[in-house]
């Protein structure tokens, strides 16, 4: 009896640190039950087979930050049914999207002595600036469940059950004691995306916004909140502008803390 | 004469990006170069203007499969800053956070990625087909190191519990014990990983390398110690950049590190072996007997072997932590609320290998100036001396056989490119 072919996953890295594509190998539980599903047809920190396209399902990591990556990111859109990003680098442009508020030349200059090797662009950007995306999963580094999850979506044709709701929400079901109310620590929970597990606060922790603004974000509450409990205008700025800098929200929160610091 | 190149666009089972080209005129191998094409970062650059307590979460970006080693050392240059002195449990429980991360990283590159070239296979998925146990087990230590980080440092990529002084919060010693079920497990786990590696089948050859790690008193070096090599280096961590230089090469986005005067050195598993296999605890060492590794290994394919005695060492090591355990009063020393303009470094060792940072940082306590530098472009000079070595010996192979041979010598090392950018295609030319 012949056997159906077995959908073709890709996973792609663009600019990042791979810990997005390694949080698919610490699937330990599951990796090979993935594995029996489909056919892991394109993962190079993985595999030195490569399987030609189309792909079923696309994974994408990092950001667009070199005149090369411009042209690859739309190969990889051409031959993916669907096109999945994962962590803040694809979906934000990621913490080295902190060059897109500097000049390049002078980054270029502090790390490398011969700065005219080093090819790259002005900006760090997110793939969704450049090519059209099915699903965008949050997080530095992204959940293995939400990625388990999203992975099972896309394969059986449903949308996935990824929630944009606050850290806050997650922090409550967690049964932790809120850090912000209790012991006066600044907090991003209430405008950060859930996916974590409100860790930082199980820690004792404040939130620091690694999975981005949440749906719905009340800035100008939070930072009134922030600026209560202390935290003075270019602290605040840095917090907003670290691993989700470019996500609209955070950029906004930055730029009005910057203002609000400048001198007058 | 003719030429002949091979040329690696994309070498797979590494973590990042890079290419390899050699170029051979006739039996004379012209030209190594090791491509590391990574996209630029500009860590160094970012991290100025920011605050210093942010360089721990910062840097853990550099690298997903390492964050710890990140953490570790940017804590450690602060404190060393601010005349920190970070002890007792505090001290104890980084360590156990370390083994972790030594413990998942290991169990990755010897099961998923290096193992599979020595029994044939592209890939731990396609050897899991007839080899399901080995993968299992591989998975397994894999879990086993995830979860002691997951305990300690709320996730296995860039824990979220590390600060300068210490921790945000301190595991109960309930959390502790529970993980020994696990982890005396994976200290089995790991002696049948050196067994399954020192039977594998190892090509006959040895480098001589000047191997450099850091070497403690009194333990198998992981955050302290002296830099030490076997041609006679010993010097303080704050002095690494008067005897090691970071050179550009016009090929690559990594900076390549030199021994100043001397040439190319190894960082990693074999060189913290050669120089510190006095200081493993019981059971490595006698794991390490039983397998018959020598004192000293210099043939590269053997890492695997050792990085297998480094899973033992590290899981007894982190029982024997788990035992000794009690709470301490603070999850952290409070750092100075004011201080002067300062410098610090560090070297903390990575599962690749040595990872130095230095800073500095001014009285208002922001980063003026960062200098990272990571095990693998420690190495990269030194892989492509192997790589000449293995191409000079190899010249009779057809290219795709010495293509593969070349992808090979690199995986020994375990590069990690995203480090290094902070690496490779093949692109063999013969003339």
């Amino acid at each position: 009896m012949a056997t159906a072919r077995k959908p073709r996953l890709a996973v792609w890295k663009f600019a990042s640190c791979d810990g997005c594509q390694l949080t698919m190998l610490d699937c330990e539980d599951e990796l090979l039950a993935i594995a029996n599903k489909v056919e892991i047809a394109n993962f190079r920190e993985a595999s030195s087979a490569v399987l030609d396209g189309p792909y079923e399902l696309s994974l994408v990591e990092g950001s667009v930050t070199t005149p090369e990556d411009l042209r690859r990111v739309k190969e990889v859109r051409a031959q993916s049914r669907f096109l999945v990003t994962i962590g803040a680098c694809a979906t934000a442009g990621g913490i080295q999207a902190l060059r897109n508020f500097a000049d390049v030349d002078e980054f270029r200059r502090v790390v490398y002595a011969r700065p005219e090797y080093i090819e790259t662009l002005s900006t760090s950007t997110a793939i969704s600036d450049h090519v059209p995306v099915d699903f965008e999963l949050r997080g530095c580094p992204i959940s293995k469940a939400q990625l388990i999850e999203v992975i099972s979506a896309f394969l059986t044709n449903r949308a996935p059950n990824v929630a944009n709701e606050s850290v806050c929400i997650e922090c409550k079901r967690r049964g932790n004691v809120c850090v912000l109310v209790a012991r006066g620590t600044p907090c991003l929970g209430p405008v950060t995306q859930a996916g974590c597990g409100a860790i930082c606060p199980a820690f004792q922790r404040g939130c620091y916004g690694c999975f981005g603004p949440q749906g719905s974000p009340n800035i100008p509450s939070m930072m009134k909140n922030l600026a209560d409990l202390g935290m003075a205008p270019l602290p605040m700025h840095r917090v907003f502008r670290t691993y989700n800098a470019m996500a609209p929200a955070f950029r906004a929160a930055a730029d009005a803390a910057a203002a609000e610091g400048a001198p007058r | 004469m003719t030429e002949r190149t091979i040329h690696v666009d994309y070498i797979a089972r590494v973590e990042g990006e890079g290419a390899l080209k050699v170029r051979l005129r006739g039996d004379t191998v012209e030209d190594v170069q090791l491509k590391i094409w990574e996209p630029p970062r500009f860590f160094e650059a970012f991290l100025r203007g920011r605050s210093y307590l942010e360089a721990p979460d910062i840097t853990a970006r550099i690298c997903g499969i390492c964050p710890v080693a990140y953490q570790m050392s940017s804590c450690h240059a602060m404190e060393h800053a601010l005349g920190m002195q970070v002890r007792g449990e505090l001290r104890t429980l980084r360590r156990l956070l370390y083994c972790g991360e030594w413990i998942e990283s290991h169990a990755l590159h010897i099961y998923l990625l290096h193992a599979p070239d020595f029994l044939g296979y592209p890939d731990a998925v396609r050897l899991a087909k007839d080899h399901p146990d080995a993968v299992k087990k591989g998975l397994a230590l894999k879990k086993a190191g995830n979860n002691l980080m997951t305990v300690l440092g709320g996730r296995e990529i860039h824990p979220i519990n590390v600060r300068i002084g210490g921790f945000y919060r301190v595991p109960t010693v309930h959390e502790l014990t529970a993980l020994r079920p696990e982890l005396e497990s994976a200290l089995e786990l790991g002696e049948a990983t050196v067994r399954f590696a020192a039977g594998l089948k190892f090509p006959d050859i040895e480098e001589d390398y000047e191997f450099v790690a850091l070497r403690h008193e009194h333990e198998y070096a992981m955050n302290e110690g002296e830099v030490v090599s076997n041609r006679g280096v010993k010097i303080p961590m704050s002095q690494f950049e008067d005897v090691f230089e970071e050179v550009q090469v016009p090929y690559s986005h990594a900076l390549q590190s030199r021994h100043k005067g001397e040439g190319s050195y190894l960082v990693g598993p074999l060189a913290r072996y050669a120089l510190n296999h006095d200081k493993l605890l019981p059971r490595a060492r006698s794991i390490a007997r039983e397998a018959g590794l020598d004192d000293v290994v210099r043939n590269p394919y053997k890492s695997i072997v050792v990085r297998g005695v480094e899973i033992v060492q590290a899981a007894e090591e982190s029982l024997r932590i788990i035992d000794a355990y009690r709470p301490p009063d603070e999850p952290f020393v409070e750092p100075p609320a004011s201080f002067h303009a300062t410098t610090g470094a560090a070297i903390s060792e990575a599962p690749r290998g040595m990872l130095y940072h230095r800073y500095r940082i001014n009285q208002e306590g922001l980063i003026e100036e960062a200098k990272i530098v990571a095990p693998t472009s420690q190495n990269q000079k030194r892989i492509e001396d192997d790589l000449r070595h293995l191409v000079e010996r190899s010249l009779s192979l057809d290219d795709t056989s010495l293509t593969d041979a070349c992808e090979r010598a690199i995986r020994n090392h375990d590069p990690c490119i995203s480090c290094a950018t902070h690496f490779l295609k093949l692109d063999l030319v013969r003339t």
